[in-house]
């Protein structure tokens, strides 16, 4: 239960040497997946590309937008709830694990459904809501979207965090306290950091784990990358090809969310 | 008992939840036993999966090894949900097509078979991952003993490597049967009747939304619970004998 | 060695009862979200409605063995190639789009394409009147193709897995209207839920969009099940059948030459 998702951080962890892909049976399966590459060019359907590529920029960007707003967010949430759980008193722990727990415990696709189709079709009865300026914008899918993704990315974030802070050396807090340091202060300065610094490899497969939940949102309406591949689907009956391009699209963000998380941490001093 | 929840105005939902139609929660209790089996078989193939997989990474030849860090990479980077779509529709058909070029007709896939050789792959990948951790965390001494003894490769493996790894494997394995059972609620995008579709239809059929959604909750909330009660003794017992985690010599 | 026959016998045995079981049953594939009042599900987890009762017509007059397979709508013309099920007949309108894909049976039934709005709203089913709109569509079907054509410039086109979900934002306000068959839109405003709102009209007709009505999807090339339902559903027109199962469901006919 208190052990994170398995993450994407064990084991490619070393650089790529350039000189290690030219053996000789490296250079066959390279051969082999341009093989399979230019057979894909060749004999599959790629006609419908050109009139739904703007379509496709657009729903790219959209998942990354709610890629990134959803990160921010529920991290920053997971940094109280970590912190309620590792040293808090009963009445702010207690609800922090509970909220944790049930996140982790139910399906992402089922939250999402009981927040947009359960909660969100109790607000129009509301008089005052429906007239109210937030109207607008609670007829949308995306607030939905965006809330859901975001209690799921703090739930478990919430639970690596109370670990990191955990693990933190007590002897340089009771160092900074010894100095007379405010409290605010040295849970910006000293805590803070490392407990980041620890939960970085970990954050990295997190965000991966976080972009693989973004299609889940196509369910309830929001236009992005995965329901633009559904769109082509129903429009032209093509199946495998627009799945291709999608995962390709997936691994390409994992690759660079991966390359950043390494920068981040290499940026950060080692001891 | 009745009055109680007419007060708390859950008599409808009580008669929505009742077992024996016209009440659906035999209807939702069905779709978890299926959710379970799917779950269940997903995660014992993605084990088989993980064991040659991490044993190929370990000890495999450098092809092995090549091809098996492209199939990790590769399943754990696109999500599930589109996983599912790409093999289930073309495992199925190809499955089809080998069969008919064999001469016999079409074969019958059941959506629990496919279910489970959907999720067991992308889970195998995974399981990969974890065993491969935990089979590098058992002390090299202990297996050189064992081979310094005359045994073979495969009794090495049941009776040495396979026992001291289990403590290391279990919290990731515990996580990977929490992702087993929920990932078959992606199955519903298939159209397969598992927990989360049988939710849905009875939703649809009744509008009584909210109920609904929260029972499945529920029962997905009990499956996590009591299996992590269940994965709590199996690492207690798979660490029978060596010292506690949080012992407080250092 | 024994083992080995008794196993080698056994899995022979196994494929041929396959094998035949498989050359008698037809699947038809149907949509596993409810669809009333053609297709829905009771808490016993049988399946009823008006198209229901009609396959069990048809396929009683063709003499097929049919077995009525649930799948997701979604991926129900993959399922059909894919050979999970043998034919669709899940309210599937015939259109010159899917026919590249897949063959059609004759039709079964047809019925124009609505749009349905709350009654405070002053909506004409016409692109003019939505311009600015929120239209909900359910996916994959002739309705997203003609919304997309049609509304797609001047509305928001919002696209839902199921026409019930839409529904429920229609009544929810999240959606202005949505366009759908007017026999389910009828079945629905006529619903304690769906008494917010009304049928505004059908739309304009595009046949090539729009389709010729409903029949049954199969595999392209199989003839031979191809000739058997048109057979069947030529029974069940001639000998009154599909006006009795109709008009069990509906005052009107829904089937015209």
């Amino acid at each position: 239960m208190g052990a994170p998702r398995p993450t994407l951080a064990a084991g490619d962890k070393q650089m790529i040497d350039w000189r290690s892909l030219l053996q000789p049976h490296r250079i066959v399966l390279m051969a082999l997946f341009a093989g399979l590459v230019i057979w894909c060019a060749v004999s599959l359907r790629w006609d419908w590309i050109p009139e739904y590529t703007p379509l496709a920029i657009e729903g790219a960007w959209r998942t990354i937008w709610i890629l990134v707003v959803t990160t921010v967010a529920g991290f920053l949430l997971a940094i109280p709830l970590g912190l309620a759980q590792a040293v808090g008193p009963w009445y702010l722990s207690a609800p922090a694990k509970t909220f944790c727990t049930i996140i982790r415990g139910t399906p992402l696709l089922l939250q999402i459904w009981l927040l947009y189709y359960g909660l969100g079709s109790l607000f129009p009865q509301i008089p005052w809501i429906r007239g109210s300026e937030l109207w607008p914008y609670l007829r949308q899918a995306w607030p939905y979207a965006v809330l859901a993704l975001t209690l799921s990315y703090a739930g478990y974030e919430g639970e690596v965090m109370r670990g990191a802070f955990s693990g933190v050396n007590k002897g340089q807090l009771e160092a900074a306290n010894a100095f007379g340091m405010p409290r605010f202060t040295m849970f910006r300065r000293i805590w803070l950091p490392q407990a980041i610094r620890n939960v970085l490899p970990t954050l990295g497969g997190e965000t991966i784990l976080q972009l693989k939940a973004t299609p889940l949102v196509a369910t309830i309406t929001v236009v992005e990358i995965y329901s633009v591949s559904s769109r082509v689907r129903s429009d032209t009956f093509i199946v495998y090809e627009p799945l291709i391009l999608l995962a390709v699209f997936y691994m390409i963000i994992a690759g660079i969310i991966t390359l950043m998380f390494r920068r981040f941490e290499n940026q950060t001093v080692q001891r | 008992m009745e009055l109680i929840l007419e007060t708390l105005g859950l008599a409808r939902s009580a008669e929505l939840l009742a077992l024996n139609p016209p009440g659906w929660g035999g209807n939702l209790l069905r779709g978890l036993a299926n959710s379970l089996q799917i779950a269940f078989g997903a995660f014992g193939f993605g084990l088989v999966i993980g064991l040659f997989g991490a044993s190929g990474k370990l000890y495999g030849g450098v092809v092995v090894r090549d091809l098996l860090a492209i199939y990790t990479t590769v399943i754990r980077a696109v999500p599930e949900l589109v996983l599912i779509l790409i093999l289930y529709y073309v495992g199925t058909d190809l499955i089809n097509q080998v069969s008919q070029a064999m001469g016999y007709g079409r074969v019958e896939i059941s959506g629990v078979v496919a279910g489970i050789w959907v999720l067991g792959i992308v889970q195998g990948a995974y399981a990969t991952e974890v065993l491969r951790g935990a089979i590098q965390a058992v002390p090299k001494g202990q297996i050189e003993a064992a081979r310094a003894y005359g045994m073979p490769p495969t009794m090495i493996m049941r009776r040495v490597t396979i026992p001291a790894m289990m403590s290391f494997a279990t919290p990731g394995l515990a996580n990977l049967w929490l992702i087993a059972t929920k990932d078959t609620a992606l199955l519903a995008i298939v159209g397969f009747s598992e927990l989360t579709l049988e939710t849905r239809q009875a939703a649809a059929s009744t509008r009584a939304y909210f109920t609904f959604f929260l029972a499945a909750g529920a029962l997905y909330m009990m499956v996590t619970l009591f299996s992590g009660a269940i994965f709590a003794r199996i690492e207690k017992w798979a660490r029978r004998g060596q010292p506690s985690l949080r012992g407080t010599s250092k | 060695m024994k083992f080995k026959t008794l196993l080698a016998a056994g899995l022979t045995a196994s494929v041929l009862a396959a094998g035949a079981a498989s050359a008698q049953e037809v699947k038809i594939g149907i949509a596993a979200e409810p669809y009333p009042p053609f297709a829905s599900l009771d808490a016993s987890g049988n399946w009823t409605g008006w198209e229901v009762e009609i396959i069990g017509a048809i396929c009683a007059a063709a003499e097929l063995n049919c077995v009525i397979t649930p799948v997701a709508w979604d991926g129900i013309i993959p399922s059909l190639t894919g050979q999970q099920i043998d034919a669709i007949m899940a309210s599937m309108s015939i259109t010159e789009e899917r026919m590249e894909t897949i063959d059609f049976s004759d039709p079964y039934y047809n019925t124009p394409a609505v749009i349905v709005a709350d009654k405070s709203m002053d909506i004409e089913p016409t692109p003019e009147s939505l311009a600015g709109k929120i239209v909900g569509i359910q996916a994959s079907t002739i309705h997203q193709s003609y919304a997309n054509a049609y509304f797609g410039d001047a509305a928001e086109v919002r696209v839902y897995q199921t026409q019930d979900e839409a529904n429920q934002d229609l009544v929810a306000g999240r959606i202005d209207a949505t366009q759908a068959d007017s026999i389910a839109m009828a079945d629905f405003v006529g619903s304690d839920t769906g008494a917010c709102c009304e049928i505004k009209g059908p739309v304009a007709n595009d046949e090539a969009i729009l389709g010729k009505g409903v029949g049954a999807g199969i595999r392209k090339g199989d003839d031979a099940l191809r000739e058997s339902l048109n057979a069947g559903i030529a029974a069940i027109l001639a000998d009154g059948t599909h006006a009795e199962i109709t008009s069990r469901y509906f005052t009107t006919s829904i089937y015209s030459e």
